[in-house]
Formats: C-alpha cells, structure tokens, sequence
C-alpha cells in the first residue's frame, strides 16, 4: 500500500469531495470506494454561513486522511498563502499544490509549481504536487523536497483517463522509490485499473465518481479497478507480443 | 474605516482582527484568515490591526478535488 511522507494509506484511491448530488451520497460513496484520503479545499465563508463547519463535521465522520488543495491558484503567492491558511484549518502538513497555467486545459504551471514547493517544503511542508508527467519538472519537483508526484493522466474532469501511457511509464521507471499518484482525468474504473498495473502507488479522481448517475455504485467500481490493477502489477503480467500464439496445445489435436 | 472582508466592502471599527471575527460571528468558527494577501495565523489576529482599505479573506473547510 502506499506510503505517503511516512504515513502508510490502507488504499490506493484518494478521493474528492466536490460535486456530489448530496452530502449523504457524499459518505456513501466515501464508504463505498474504501479511499483512504480524501481531498478538500478552502474557501470563503463569512457572514452567517456555515457550510465550511457542516462540512467539516462531515469529513471528520469519513475517518480518512485528509489532503487539503491548493485549487484555482494561479500565483505561487496565492498558492503559498493558501497551503497556509489550509495548514491551521486542517491541522495537517500535507497540500496537495495546485497551480493553474492554462485555462482551457487548467495544466499546471511547471515554473510557478517548482517555486512554490520549495518555499513550502522549506517552511515543513509535505507537498504533493499536481503536476504532467515531464521527467524533468519531476525531476525539479523532487530536487526541491517533493517526496510523491501527482502527474495528471488527463486535464482535470474530462474523464479521458491516460493521455500519454508512455510518458507515465517512463515517469514510474525513471522514480522507482517515489510514491506516483495519477492525478485528474480518470472517467473508469479501468483507466484507474490501467494506471495501478503500470506500476503507480495510486490514483487521485472526484469527478468520475461525483458525477456518475449512480456515484456509490461507481465508487465501489473503482475500488475493485485500484484492488484488481494491484493484483496484476503483483503477478508479473505477460509481455505482450504481435504475433498469435495459440493457447489451445496444437499436439494432440485429432487428424480430420 | 472601511475594509473589505472577502471581496465586499464593509464600514468596521474592529481594531484588530480577531475583534472584526467576533464583529462577524466568526470568533469561534473553524476558519483561516489572511491580511492583504498574507496569512495571519489564530494565534496572532488579536495583535493583527486592521486599517481603512485592508483587505480581509476568511474561509472555511469546502469540498475540493
């Protein structure tokens, strides 16, 4: 199972928490998918609101660890202030560092994400960034104190699953001691499925779930894709090859 | 003085704070709290003095992917 920042998770889904049709389906499909971490966020609240506390009470209730984001943050300032502020809300060390370089596919900003992880490493920080999957803003990433990488296997909430299969095994051979989640644009179970047989330690999704018609049923999908892409990468799969090769032993076969 | 607290402006006469959080209903809420753009943690909004044109941002736990 995956070891994060030396906390062992007894799961290889992490998942979010936005965008359910309520909050009762919400906890069910939490219970459902047997995720170990959940990610949240922050956000504004004053006045006499209060969502942010009834929705606090609920994440304490899921018994999950919690990975708050740094989601819609385009400045390493507005990234670095908000891993603060998450910091005292949560009470956790952890952030999930979100840096937004393009709108219309929201990829991360590989320059600012390198500069904000190190100035949140430094101040005690376990940083795990939404980043692509290049070998060499990895290789920035974890220079500067990021000891998991989050690649992304498509733009978040398009649900195209792995975008580049190459580009992601080579990322897993080329950090085989750093914890790798896939991170956004899983839509199935078994593009998850896919990305725990290639080697990943897990995979981070919400909108497939929360969105789905029926979202505890598709929880408990992915829950059995993450189990069964274990099972697989454990067992040494076969290589594929181009030619047939038939299964069915040819010796024997009667003379007709 | 007028400050603006999550992006409305507001008339205020909280000298610090931790005084405009109780002002606002927030004195024992779960939330976190920046100044112009900078964090202020829970243990120093007592001391953080507020001044006209500030700009005050107060959020809350919320679902997130």
């Amino acid at each position: 199972m995956p070891v994060f920042y030396g906390t062992e998770i007894a799961s290889r889904l992490m998942l979010g928490t936005a965008q359910y049709p309520s909050p009762a389906i919400l906890a069910e499909a939490f219970r459902e998918s047997a995720a170990g971490i959940a990610t949240v966020s922050v956000r504004r609240e004053a006045g006499g609101e209060q969502a942010g506390q009834d929705f606090w009470a609920l994440i304490q209730d899921l018994g999950v660890a919690v990975l708050p984001n740094t989601a819609g943050c385009h400045s390493v300032r507005e990234a670095v202030t908000t891993a603060q502020m998450a910091r005292e809300l949560f009470d956790t060390n952890w952030i999930k560092l979100e840096i937004i370089g393009h709108a219309d596919t929201l990829q991360p900003d590989p320059f600012g994400l390198v500069e904000a992880a190190a100035q949140l490493s430094e101040d005690g920080f376990n940083v795990f960034p939404y980043c692509t999957e290049d070998l060499v803003l990895c290789e920035r990433l974890v220079e500067v104190g990021c000891k998991v990488l989050m690649p992304w296997g498509a733009p978040i909430g398009t649900g195209l699953g792995l975008n580049n299969i190459y580009g992601l095994r080579s990322l897993r051979a080329h950090f085989a001691d750093i914890p790798l989640v896939v991170d956004a644009g899983l839509g199935l179970p078994s593009q998850a499925a896919h990305a725990i047989e290639l080697g990943y330690d897990a995979v981070l999704l919400n909108t497939a779930v929360a969105k789905a018609g029926d979202p505890v049923a598709m929880a408990k999908g992915f829950a059995r894709a993450v189990e069964a892409g274990a099972l697989a990468a454990q067992a040494d799969p076969m290589d594929p090859r181009d030619m047939a090769a038939p299964s069915t032993p040819v010796l024997g076969k009667a003379f007709l | 003085m007028k400050i603006i607290v999550n992006g409305e402006a507001i008339n205020s006469d909280a000298p610090s704070l931790a005084a405009l959080l109780e002002d606002l209903g927030k004195g024992e809420a779960k939330i976190a709290t920046s100044v112009n753009e900078a964090f202020v943690p829970k243990t120093l909004r007592a001391t953080q003095t507020l001044k006209d044109g500030d700009r005050i941002e107060i959020v809350a736990p919320r679902q997130g992917g």
